[in-house]
């Protein structure tokens, strides 16, 4: 049929082979009549072709030569589709010699202009990597150019042909970092889960962890001890912020929890576990519990991974306790991680809520499941101490239940808890042997043989009875009671021989017959310990203590305590060893490291917001590239950027009036801006530009310099450190004030390393210095910082370190500090002014000499006070002066002047009250001072 | 990522297999036997399986297990949820996901399977852009078929795969535009003897059968969206507006969906429709015990209840069933142990009962535990949370389309009749000092 000219008869043949293929016969030999038939123009046929080819080439690597001209042939095809289902099948075809061919139609289809081609191209990487090893550093170029791909069709996909043949290369991704989360939302669903743990791995090497912090504090203890230690934790306790790159990975992952694909779920409850900060990582536990709803097979995965958590933070799951309640339609495996879970999560507050609920699972049908309630409630037991006894009772109850296994596990499980606490139990241990003759499996009776023997103090009456009967029945029993039968006879042998003596020989004799070579040994080794030879053997004197020795009690813990070493949602965690291929997630990185290489992504997200300025003039274009640069440092996400752009857009349009002034200062932004991202060392440098943009800004005003002390030398052991306010605006933030910092080292020895350690004061953001290398004594050096004090004249306090010290100090703000002058014409000043009536106004009348009125004098009292902009004015008798304020509300503050004839009216207005007020009392014993 | 795909049916005949790297032999599918065959029942298969060079990954589905082989470290819940889309897919096809639908369509099984999965790897999987390049079969089109020898395989790629919303496809056309959605709650509850809720939550989906030309964009908004606490969107849900303003603004895919999964946990506030009077108890002396259940309708909203089924596993011993229904028909089976009695509607004046005797294996001692309840139930045109939709709008298309929404609750695991330990137990495990 395959030969036939008909194409109809054809399909049907082909429709065959391919349901012998699917049962799985072997339909090779028809490989010849199926080659020829590639080339043909049936798409449907062709594509059955294609499934044959890929089954059988590689067992007919000759033969499938003869079809590889097709393919070449379709790689070029205008259809998209054929492009992309020649290259899968070309790379699906396993035969070495066409290697060359593979990596050049990768490298062809790589840079094709449909994303559905690249995207199978980036499946034929791990395609050809399988069959080529050789070819990794070619195909590592394809991934790279490959990841920088923007499309989502593509994303997920590269980056599981990264994790397959270069997992280590983790330089590949940190220019592709921003956009791969920024992305990760549109992504279809099974790359989000690669692309996701492929992001943990990477934060883990990138990131340090966010919860070094708790830890420190634990350390602080140690502060005040020693000058060294000191020294040491000053260090540490550097208080810890977020890279924004690793917010943005959370924040962009987080919505993922909502999706309706469970490994997509599980992946981000993983991340989440491994990355975020304590607090923040118990919102995955609500998407967990969803998860209990799917499928059974998806119960087990999650259940598994929950029961890890569960160890270790009790709290996350105990508000959902409920949901891990058995029930009677849960598979075995479902109901023993359940209990699992149930038991780790019991605590004080809930045992008897667990334990109620235990207690319909001991009774249920399924047997298993029962002993291993059994065994949760010993454990529970064993780790509340405080029920120790209720569930020994509980348990000694369960031994009068019919079914065996209940209780077999029941003796097993008392006397693990007996070994804590023997002495106050020989009644349990009575009780115990009175069921022997009851209980027929072997755990158990081994159990209460060993029970008996190591506590047979306790029981002196029933220890010899019970060996009597062991003697009698000793050839029907199981091994393991054989062995605890001999060594229940040499310890009361060894503290009741007078009884047991002949009993103990009996025992012993019997034991030297047995089949089992283990209880041959073992009888020749206890006869040689106890019983006394004529050798005298040296042992036989320390038998005592070594089989009555005390013996620890055994540790009942949990099967998933050590699970948490694999990466939460793997097939390694789900197995408990080491899968082919896992890659270890790495500890956290001690120190951050350079952060700075994402950073090529800045560049991108800028002119993606740059695009909805398009329309804008220059000026503003720049302003809004600068608004774009400094969120994607400051906070990563282009979506804030621009919304940030456009805020400072508008903001910039509504007082349109001093919008000259304000262009120029963003046209100077951008400068700093590059000067900062190239290196922190050209402080000096950005002054200057600060200084020219200081001009522009308003009439330069001289002013005498008032400098405050910071911290005297001889608190300082010789470090001196004075500040005086700048009056330039900051060249960090421009919310921020710039405070020159001018430290001088008066002490007798160079100071090392003056840096700024820990702010203590909240809400006001400090831009430090760069750490001062080293100061000569004699030497003084003047740097700059920005303070933003939010409006407030609250002291700015932080903690001032040298390399052996640290000196607590605090910047006053000065109210007239707090201001940035602007120019404006009259007009507005009075316009401006009738906006801020009422309540946003205070004034006062100020006696003044008359000639303290003329204009110069009272001119350098005001700006020596306050950092303010003069408003030009017609009238001689009035002053206007004008300022915005500099800090977080920019809002305006208006000082007016009039003249009287004996004084003056003064009068502020402003939103701000609280600064308007404190500033008029400022400016009223300034001005009535001579 | 996935290298083998093997459909075995209950038997253990292996009636499907598919390879997407090199051929793996089917005998790896023995450490599978082995498991299925320590596990004794087919839900007690243990999801994940080691074998010394392989991993097994099998999912248990109408009667079918799909048993993946893995080589390499992947995220189990991958291989999972993918398999389950699988079977999806041929749900989606077929009708049902059944072996004899699989077999008799194995070449579209094939050309499914490999579309879905590349070297591995999961490509297209969703019903839309497969539905496009692989057409469903139908009766009309297997006789077109054989007549013209055209084939049932896309000439294109479906446009959708490369837009932003790979979900809908391009061009769609509907001459009656209509768009209809099912609001189907399930309340899970275990309720105790005396009918108190030890446990109780509402589950709830929203299904979509949406059939509008273009490309629509719609918002659908609730009456009282606070209801809901934990949900999970189709992709096609704009996130952004549910966090904000908690509508659901989407492009729908085309066809029928599941727009929504979502959870209400309101321990306080679920109604439990039916109340459930039984008495079950076994004799101590003599092969002998007595049952006596009976339902009525508690919280219904004024609503009737219908299809009600109540499923009870009898213990072990229980040999056989001698009852009378004053409503429906109970029916027994002595050999899964399972009493299944069919009510149907429920009546608020003459409330169903079933009593009488159930013959015990002579000799064997009672069993211990009580057994517990099943019960399934259902009360259309009523969302039991109280959830409603308050409108749709449609933006995006100039036509008017014709809309529904319908309610409808079910009883998803609705125990009763759990024995939670009363005073007897207590003795035991009550804190003593």
């Amino acid at each position: 049929m395959l030969e036939s000219s008909k194409e109809s008869l054809k399909l049907e043949a082909m429709k065959r082979v391919v349901g012998l293929i699917a049962k799985g016969k072997n339909a090779s030999e028809l490989f010849p009549a199926v080659v020829k038939n590639v080339a043909n123009k049936n798409l449907e046929l062709k594509k059955l072709v294609y499934v044959y080819l890929v089954r059988y080439a590689e067992e007919q690597q000759d033969l499938a030569l003869l079809s590889i001209s097709t393919f070449q042939r379709a790689l070029k095809d205008p259809n998209q589709l054929i492009r992309a289902s020649a290259l899968r099948v070309l790379s699906s075809i396993r035969v070495p010699i066409i290697v060359p061919i593979m990596m050049l139609a990768i490298k062809e289809a790589a840079s094709d202009l449909s994303p559905y081609v690249r995207k199978t191209a980036a499946h034929a990487i791990q395609k050809l990597y399988s069959l080529d090893a050789d070819q990794k550093d070619h195909l590592i170029e394809v991934i790279e150019k490959l990841l920088k791909d923007k499309s989502t069709l593509v994303a997920g996909s590269v980056v599981m042909a990264f994790e397959e043949v270069c997992p280590d290369r983790i330089d590949l991704i940190h220019r592709n970092y921003r956009k791969l989360c920024n992305l990760l939302m549109d992504v279809e669903e099974w790359g989000q889960v690669v692309i996701i743990s492929m992001l943990t791995r990477y934060a883990r090497t990138q990131f340090i962890s966010p919860n070094e912090m708790l830890r420190d504090t634990n350390s602080e203890k140690a502060f005040y001890e020693s000058d060294e230690e000191k020294r040491k934790s000053a260090e540490e306790t550097k208080p810890y912020a977020m890279d924004p790159d690793h917010r943005l990975l959370l924040r962009s992952t987080k919505p993922l929890l909502q999706s309706r694909n469970t490994a997509v779920v599980m992946s981000v409850a993983q991340l989440y576990w491994h990355l975020a900060p304590k607090h923040e990582v118990n919102i995955i536990t609500k998407s967990l519990v969803r998860l209990l709803r799917s499928h059974r097979e998806v119960q087990y995965i999650v259940l598994q991974n929950i029961a890890t958590m569960s160890i270790q933070r009790k709290g996350m799951f105990e508000p959902f306790m409920k949901s891990f309640y058995v029930r009677s339609t849960d598979a075995t495996h479902i109901k023993t991680l359940k209990l699992e879970i149930l038991t780790n999560l019991a605590n004080e507050a809930n045992i008897s809520t667990v334990l109620r609920e235990f207690q319909t699972y001991v009774k249920s049908q399924d047997k298993a499941f029962a002993a291993a309630t059994i065994q949760a409630i010993g454990r529970c037991a064993t780790n509340i101490s405080e029920i120790t006894d209720t569930c020994l009772n509980g348990l000694v109850l369960l031994l009068s239940n019919r079914d065996e296994t209940v209780v077999a596990e029941s003796v097993v499980v008392i006397r693990k808890l007996l070994q804590t606490q023997p002495s106050e139990h020989s009644d349990i241990i009575k009780h115990m042997a009175k069921l022997f003759d009851n209980i027929t499996v072997p755990m158990a009776r081994a159990s209460i043989l060993w029970l008996i023997g190591e506590y047979c103090e306790h029981v002196p009456k029933i220890a010899p009875d019970v060996l009597r009967k062991m003697a009698k029945t000793f050839h029907n029993e199981e091994d393991i009671v054989k062995l605890q039968t001999v060594s229940l006879a040499a310890k009361l042998y060894l503290t009741n021989s007078k009884q047991t003596k002949l009993l103990t020989q009996y025992i012993l004799n019997l034991g030297k017959y047995d089949q089992n070579y283990d209880i041959r040994d073992r009888t020749r080794f206890i006869r040689q310990l106890i019983v006394p030879s004529e050798r005298g053997g040296a042992l036989s004197k320390y038998a005592r203590r070594i089989l009555l020795a005390p013996k620890p009690a055994p540790v009942l813990q949990s099967a998933f305590k050590d699970r948490d070493r694999f990466q939460l949602g793997t097939l390694s965690h789900t197995l408990n060893s080491k899968a082919t291929g896992y890659l270890e997630l790495s500890d956290w990185p001690p120190m951050a490291p350079d952060q700075s290489v994402r950073n090529v992504e800045v560049a991108e997200a800028v002119s993606r917001s740059t695009l909805a300025f398009d329309s804008d003039e220059g000026p503003k274009n720049g302003h809004s590239c600068e608004a774009g640069s400094r969120s994607g440092s400051g906070s990563g996400s282009s979506e804030e950027s621009s919304s940030e752009a456009s805020e400072s857009d508008s903001e910039s349009s509504s007082d349109s009036d001093s919008g000259t002034e304000q262009k120029k200062q963003s046209e100077a932004k951008p400068a700093q801006k590059v000067r900062r991202s190239s290196g922190d060392g050209l402080v000096s440098v950005c002054d200057r530009v600060c200084v020219c943009v200081c001009q522009q800004l308003s009439s330069p005003v001289f002013v005498p310099v008032h400098t405050y002390e910071l911290l005297h030398r001889m608190t300082g052991k010789g470090l001196a450190a004075q500040y005086h306010f700048s009056r330039q605006p900051c060249i960090y933030d421009d919310r921020m004030i710039s405070v020159q910092l001018t430290f001088s080292n008066n002490g007798d020895h160079t100071l090392e390393n003056i840096h700024i350690s820990e702010k203590t004061s909240a809400g006001q953001n400090i831009h430090c210095f760069s750490p001062i290398e080293c100061l000569e004594p004699e030497k003084s050096v003047t740097v700059s910082m920005g303070v933003d004090f939010n409006d407030s004249t609250q002291a700015a306090s932080f903690q001032l370190c040298t390399k052996a010290e640290g000196f607590n100090v605090s910047i006053q703000p000065a109210v007239g500090e707090l201001l940035l002058p602007v120019t404006m014409s009259e007009q507005d000043f009075s316009k401006e002014q009738g906006k801020l009536q009422g309540m946003n106004e205070s004034s006062a009348t100020i006696a003044m000499t008359p000639e303290s009125i003329t204009s110069q004098p009272l001119h350098r009292k005001v700006v020596n006070m306050a950092n303010v902009g003069v408003v030009p004015s017609g009238q001689n008798n009035v002053h206007r002066y004008q300022i915005t304020k500099l800090v977080s509300s920019g809002a305006l503050v208006l000082v007016c002047v009039v003249q009287k004839d004996s004084g003056a009216q003064l009068t502020v207005n402003t939103e701000k009250t609280i600064i308007g007020s404190m500033l008029l009392r400022e400016l009223q014993t300034v001005l009535s001072a001579p | 990522m996935i290298h083998s795909l093997f459909l075995i049916n209950n038997a253990g005949d292996i009636f499907l297999e598919k390879h997407w790297k090199s051929v793996i032999s089917r005998s790896v599918c023995d450490y599978f036997f082995e498991a299925q065959e320590k596990a004794m029942e087919p839900d007690n298969v243990p999801p994940v399986i080691r074998t010394p060079h392989h991993y097994l990954i099998n999912i248990y589905r109408d009667k079918i297990f799909f048993v993946s082989v893995i080589q390499t470290e992947v995220p189990p819940l991958f291989v999972i949820e993918f398999l389950h889309r699988v079977a999806e897919m041929f749900q989606d096809y077929f009708g049902d996901c059944s072996e004899v639908a699989i077999k008799d369509n194995v070449v579209i099984v094939y050309e499914l399977l490999e579309e879905m999965l590349d070297n591995g790897f999961p490509l297209a999987t969703e019903s839309n852009i497969l539905k496009e390049l692989i057409k469903p079969p139908t009766i009309l089109r297997s006789m077109v078929n054989s007549i013209t020898g055209s084939s049932n395989v896309g000439e294109t790629l479906p446009t959708g795969q490369l837009s932003t919303v790979p979900w809908r496809r391009a061009g769609v056309k509907y001459t009656n535009n209509e768009a209809y959605f099912d609001v189907v709650e399930e309340i899970d509850a275990i309720l105790d003897k005396s009918g108190t809720t030890v446990f109780a939550e509402i589950q709830g989906v929203i299904d979509a059968c949406v059939k509008l030309s273009g490309m629509p964009d719609l918002t659908l908004s609730f009456m009282n969206p606070r209801l809901l606490d934990d949900v999970s969107f189709h992709p096609c849900v704009r996130f952004k507006r549910w966090e904000s303003e908690r509508v659901l603004s989407f492009i729908p895919p085309d066809g029928n969906f599941r727009l929504m999964s979502y959870h209400v946990n309101a321990q306080n506030l679920v109604a439990i429709p039916v109340y459930v009077r039984q008495n079950i108890s076994f004799f101590e002396s003599g092969s002998s015990g007595r049952l006596d259940i009976t339902l009525g309708p508690k919280q219904t909203m004024g609503k009737t209840v219908e299809c009600v089924v109540v499923t009870v596993h009898m213990p072990k011993v229980v040999l056989n069933a001698n009852l009378t229904a004053t409503q429906g028909n109970y029916t027994y089976d002595p050999v899964t142990k399972i009493l299944v009695w069919d009510i149907g509607k429920l009546n608020q004046q003459k409330l169903p009962n079933l009593k009488g005797s159930l013959s015990l294996q002579s000799g064997a001692p009672k069993p211990e535990e009580n057994p517990s309840l099943n019960i399934d139930l259902k009360i259309q045109q009523l969302a039991i949370s109280g959830l409603k939709v308050n409108r749709l709008d449609m933006y995006g298309e100039k036509y008017k389309p014709f809309k529904g929404v319908k309610y409808v609750t079910k009883a998803g695991k609705f125990q009763t009749g759990k024995v939670v330990p009363k005073q007897s137990s207590r003795l035991l495990f009550d804190k003593t000092k």
